[in-house]
């Protein structure tokens, strides 16, 4: 056990180093960058020390330098939490991220959750009483869910509460809240606006577990082991339970590596539309105008969550697959 | 032992499955795969009606775009800027029944107090629809000079929007149509990308195991610790801006494929190590089949039926996809049009509440998706006979 | 070879007229089509016949374990005697979910299946699956039934039984899952044990070792054994009587003696013409033509397009029971006195 996880996180770091090379190279493939519309912009206001400025930044991290150099420069400042500088607003990154980073981190987290208490739950209840009514009318919400890309649905809630409530249902916090200090209530404010991002998040992940339960749980009720189960004289739910759902939940759990990226990415959009504090909005403000530093910076922290994210559904997967610990 | 002819087939390619119920194999076994699935796919009315959807949508959109659209895409009416939806109608405001659908035109004016255009019905005209009457000049497949349309009213100057203007005062309608071409082949391309990839890598993977397996084990898992959206936000953005939109159009393409085969190629990879450990493969090695042999003849066709399945389903990721891309204006770039660059009007939020029909372009999405996966799921469930 | 045993002439098990068919869309299967046998006490009762013939529903039949929906026992009755009572249950009236039928399933009659491998669960120590059998029929705490279970590996003959029990059915060869299963079927010392073809996924030696290891166990046991197969050559050596099956229908019921050296039904002749003799070097007799589709089956006597003896009669009515001997029934016109008289 020990064994296999030094090894699934000595892959994890090694994984880290190839992401953060290959978005350094994808974060640099457009030709220029905000440098030059930042220094085109100083210079238009006359002042003298443009180029002096210029230089300092272009000294600073080796700008001049091959690319392998500036990737070098840009990484080994991670250690130190120094991740460059945002051109477009004038900052270090490390300035602008990290409150954005963590509502990315409560938002996910919590979608990920809401999907597994639904979509189990149902999953289940489909295999079990396939081609009920219940099941086709679960089916048939499944697939809605899975077919509507969740910005369309996140529009869809904006105009909904604008006509029926009055007011849109966007952010995170109230106005009151926005800027406050944490304390009781602001967190409760937050759990009032938080239900919308996730059930928007949530609904193809949601769709897709279902199906992905349903069908699992379908094979394993034809396995002879749940035949061996029954012939035992075991209740029908301890069967179902105890020894068919135990072995449904290992493709899910495997899954978990697959609903997570999809709940990033959704979520990204999902803020645009939304106006959420997350990661989203300022990521793609940042592509727009070639912010390399604070693209790349985002790239990396996101692709850090989901391998993070791998690891643990590797690390759940071997405590209850047995047959992955020993191989 | 060697009493060959009451003996069992060892394990039949389903397994272990077929156990308990000989009598429906032995039925089953008198049909072909092919014949079985066929039979399958049939009796799923869901999956015929997906497939008649997506049919109309090819011919309407793909193929005859113009011949359907009621206005030019991109002529622009500064008269009738968001206009809303058109009703189109049989009875007129008196009751009376007319065979011939029609509208009422729209008289339109600038509220100054809230600068929105309020359009309200002229109820004293009536404009007939006619099918197949004559409207803006085209090329019918591109080669074929013609002014014949599927519909619209009498005369081309008169305003048609069934689905509203957009801000430019353009019809909707017509630029869903038009939009659909893009929309609805994106995913082909990426999906042929994808199975190929998929396909080949995970089959190659699960059934040589060891170093290889490690080494494309470790290019997925690189590939799928990206995060899609913003991995191809960042590729799309890459893109040379100076590139004619057709090769925008398949960079897009590839750029999604590029990822995705990766998930493909995983579930592939899955399937295959269990058909390696199955006995029949075991038995085809020790008979001294080779490596390709199997491959070619034992997984492929085992796991085809799976990959059929998926690279169906992965049609919709695409589509959705390059509306998602598009939408944040990273996608598909002008004079171009797909759905999702209809859509990125609908980014500002006041807007949409304002001028909700903006949004029809995501139900033509949606429907597509819908379709695809109800077709996937047709393929899925007519792949696997035993499932049932 | 077990002639010595000691069986009873109480019944245990009576199957009187049994129907058990599946409805599928394109037709009606009659998986086992109005069948009666019945199996006494610490007997072992031989089951034969191709893939397809109707064994394994039987046997599911027995264990009110028919797949739900499409299978339905249609008519008939399995009378069983239980442990401590004198009056039968009829099986095919207990609700296949209820709880009258799980303290029998398991507790009173047990069953081992064809594939070793997949029968047990994955997930779970073999130790677990032993004691969820005991916990449940026994009440015994987790202590006791640990105990239990380590005993039982021990008694079927798997070395270091304390070591095994906490190993998954991966860490296990095909043959030693075999006996973890014979271990959880006979851990509440059941009646009666159905032996779904259970060496066929096996090789040959550690068939004959299973074999060996069910005739040991049946004797410490005192159990009835009802063995499904498709190889005459295994049942000879295990079985009192035996049954032969063709198509969801019994052809021929008689001792093992009758069976191999006085058969009537053409079909059982055919069977037992295409086992290899060693010393006798002749081609193998093997029956022609395979198996008919169960939903499309011949007029007259299923077996008649294949049958050697075939007569005019066989293509039209369907022959009936005839009693050769006090132990030997056959379904064949070939021994209907009246024949002539009906043709």
């Amino acid at each position: 056990m020990t064994a296999f996880l030094v090894r699934r996180s000595f892959y994890m770091i090694f994984t880290l180093i190839v992401v953060s090379i290959l978005g350094f190279i994808i974060i640099n493939l457009p030709p220029g960058t905000y440098l030059d519309v930042y220094i085109a912009e100083l210079q238009s206001m006359g002042t003298a020390t443009a180029m002096e400025q210029r230089q300092a930044i272009v000294q600073r991290f080796g700008l001049d330098q091959p690319l392998y150099y500036q990737y070098w420069n840009w990484i080994s400042g991670f250690i130190r939490g120094d991740f460059g500088i945002s051109f477009m607003y004038e900052r270090p990154v490390s300035d602008l991220i990290w409150s954005r980073l963590g509502y990315t981190v409560i938002l996910s987290t919590s979608t990920l959750i809401f999907t597994w208490l639904v979509a189990l739950p149902i999953g289940i209840y489909s295999a079990v009483n396939k081609y009920s009514i219940g099941d086709n009318i679960f089916t048939f919400f499944g697939f809605l869910g899975l077919s509507i890309p969740n910005f369309l649905l996140a529009l869809v809630f904006m105009v909904i509460s604008a006509r029926v409530l009055g007011h849109t249902v966007g952010g995170l916090f109230s106005m009151e809240y926005r800027d406050a200090v944490w304390s009781i209530g602001k967190f409760i404010d937050l759990l009032k606006h938080l239900w919308i991002p996730v059930i928007v998040v949530g609904t193809a992940g949601t769709a897709t577990l279902i199906r992905i339960m349903r069908g699992n749980l379908l094979d394993i009720l034809n396995q002879q082991y749940i035949q061996t189960a029954r012939a035992k004289g075991l209740k029908e739910n301890i069967v179902i339970y105890k020894h068919a759902v135990r072995n449904a939940i290992h493709p899910l759990i495997m899954q978990l590596g697959m609903t997570f990226p999809q709940i990033i990415s959704g979520g990204m959009i999902v803020a645009i539309v939304l106006s959420l504090p997350t990661v989203g909005p300022m990521y793609f403000e940042a592509l727009a105008q070639q912010d390399m530093y604070l693209a790349g910076t985002f790239l990396m922290m996101v692709s850090f969550l989901l391998i993070f994210g791998n690891l643990v559904a590797d690390f759940l997967l071997a405590l209850v697959d047995p047959r992955i610990r020993y191989e | 032992m060697s009493n060959s002819e009451i003996r069992e087939p060892a394990v039949s390619p389903e397994g272990q499955k077929e156990v308990n119920i000989d009598p429906d194999i032995q039925q089953i076994k008198s049909l072909s795969r092919f014949q079985l699935m066929k039979r399958a796919f049939f009796k799923n009315k869901l999956a015929i009606a997906a497939g008649f959807v997506l049919i109309i949508l090819y011919i309407t959109m793909v193929f005859f775009p113009n011949l359907f659209s009621t206005h030019p895409p991109f002529q622009q009416d500064r008269n009738n800027m968001y206009a809303p939806p058109q009703r189109i109608r049989f009875f007129d405001v008196d009751g009376n029944f007319n065979l011939r659908p029609f509208v009422y035109p729209y008289d339109m004016e600038l509220d100054f107090e809230t600068f929105q255009y309020e359009y309200t019905p002229n109820y004293d005209e009536k404009k007939f629809i006619y099918f197949f009457n004559r409207g803006f000049s085209y090329k019918l497949g591109g080669f074929w000079d013609t002014d014949i349309h599927f519909m619209g009213l009498e005369s081309e100057e008169d305003m048609f929007f069934i689905f509203g203007s957009d801000r430019m005062g353009r019809d909707i309608f017509s630029r869903i149509v038009h939009a659909g071409r893009v929309s609805l082949t994106v995913g082909l391309v990426g999906v042929a990308l994808t199975i190929i990839l998929g396909s080949f890598f995970g089959t190659l993977s699960g059934y040589m195991g060891g170093i290889i397996d490690q080494i494309i084990q470790r290019i997925i898992e690189i590939l799928l610790s990206f995060p899609t959206i913003p991995l191809w936000a960042a590729l799309a953005a890459a893109l040379p801006q100076d590139w004619s939109s057709i090769r925008i159009f398949f960079g897009i393409s590839i750029i999604i494929a590029l990822r995705n085969w990766a998930g493909l190629g995983r579930q592939v990879r899955g399937k295959v190590m269990s058909f390696r450990e199955s006995e029949y493969t075991i038995a085809a090695r020790i008979g001294g089949a080779s490596h390709l042999y199997i491959i070619l003849h034992h997984m492929i066709p085992n796991a085809f039926s799976h990959i059929i399945v998926i690279g169906t389903l992965s049609i919709p990721a695409m589509i959705i996809a390059e509306t998602a891309l598009s939408f944040l204006g990273l996608g598909i770039q002008p004079p171009m049009v797909s759905w999702g660059t209809l859509l990125e009007a609908s980014q500002r939020v006041n807007v949409v509440i304002n001028y909700p029909w903006i949004m029809i372009p995501g139900l033509f999405v949606v429907i597509a998706v819908l379709a695809f996966n109800f077709l996937g799921d047709g393929f899925r469930d007519a792949a696997d006979p035993f499932s049932s | 070879m077990n002639k010595n045993k000691d069986t009873s002439d109480k019944n245990l098990l009576e199957v009187k007229n049994l129907k058990t068919y599946f409805h599928q869309e394109e037709g009606v299967v009659k998986a086992v089509d109005n069948i009666s046998f019945n199996i006494k006490q610490a007997e072992t009762l031989g089951v034969v016949g191709e893939s397809g013939c109707g064994k394994s529903v039987t046997s599911l039949s027995i264990m009110q374990l028919v797949p739900q929906p499409r299978g339905k026992i249609e008519s008939g009755k399995i009378l069983y005697y239980q442990k401590d009572s004198s009056v039968p249950v009829d099986i095919t009236s207990l609700s296949p979910r209820g709880e009258k039928i799980r303290k029998i399933r398991g507790n009173e009659i047990a069953m081992i299946f064809q594939e070793p491998m997949t029968s047990l669960n994955p997930v779970y120590t073999v130790g677990e699956q032993i004691m969820e059998s005991v916990r449940l029929h026994q009440q015994s705490r987790q202590k006791e039934a640990r105990e239990k279970a380590v005993e039982m590996l021990r008694l079927v003959g798997i070395g270091s039984p304390e070591q095994r029990v906490d190993e998954y059915p991966h860490e296990l060869s095909g043959g030693m899952r075999q006996r973890v299963m014979i271990a959880i079927a006979l851990s509440c010392n059941p009646s009666l044990l159905i032996a779904d073809e259970p060496t066929t996924a096996l090789d040959v030696t550690i068939e004959a070792q299973i074999l060996n290891l069910m005739e040991d166990l049946q004797k410490k046991f005192n159990m009835s054994i009802i063995f499904i197969t498709h190889d005459l050559e295994v049942i000879g050596e295990m079985s009192d009587r035996i049954i032969v099956m063709y198509t969801g229908k019994i052809v021929e019921k008689a001792t093992i003696e009758d069976i191999f050296y006085n058969n009537k039904h053409p079909y059982t002749a055919g069977l037992l013409s295409s086992i290899p003799q060693i010393g006798v070097e002749k081609r193998l007799v093997t029956i022609k033509g395979s198996v008919p589709d169960l939903k499309h089956l011949p007029a007259g006597c299923n077996f008649s397009p294949r049958c050697p003896k075939v007569m005019n009669i066989c293509h039209t009515q369907e022959p009936p029971d005839i009693q050769i001997s006090e132990n030997q029934f056959t379904s064949c016109w070939l021994y209907e006195k009246r024949k002539d008289d009906v043709v």
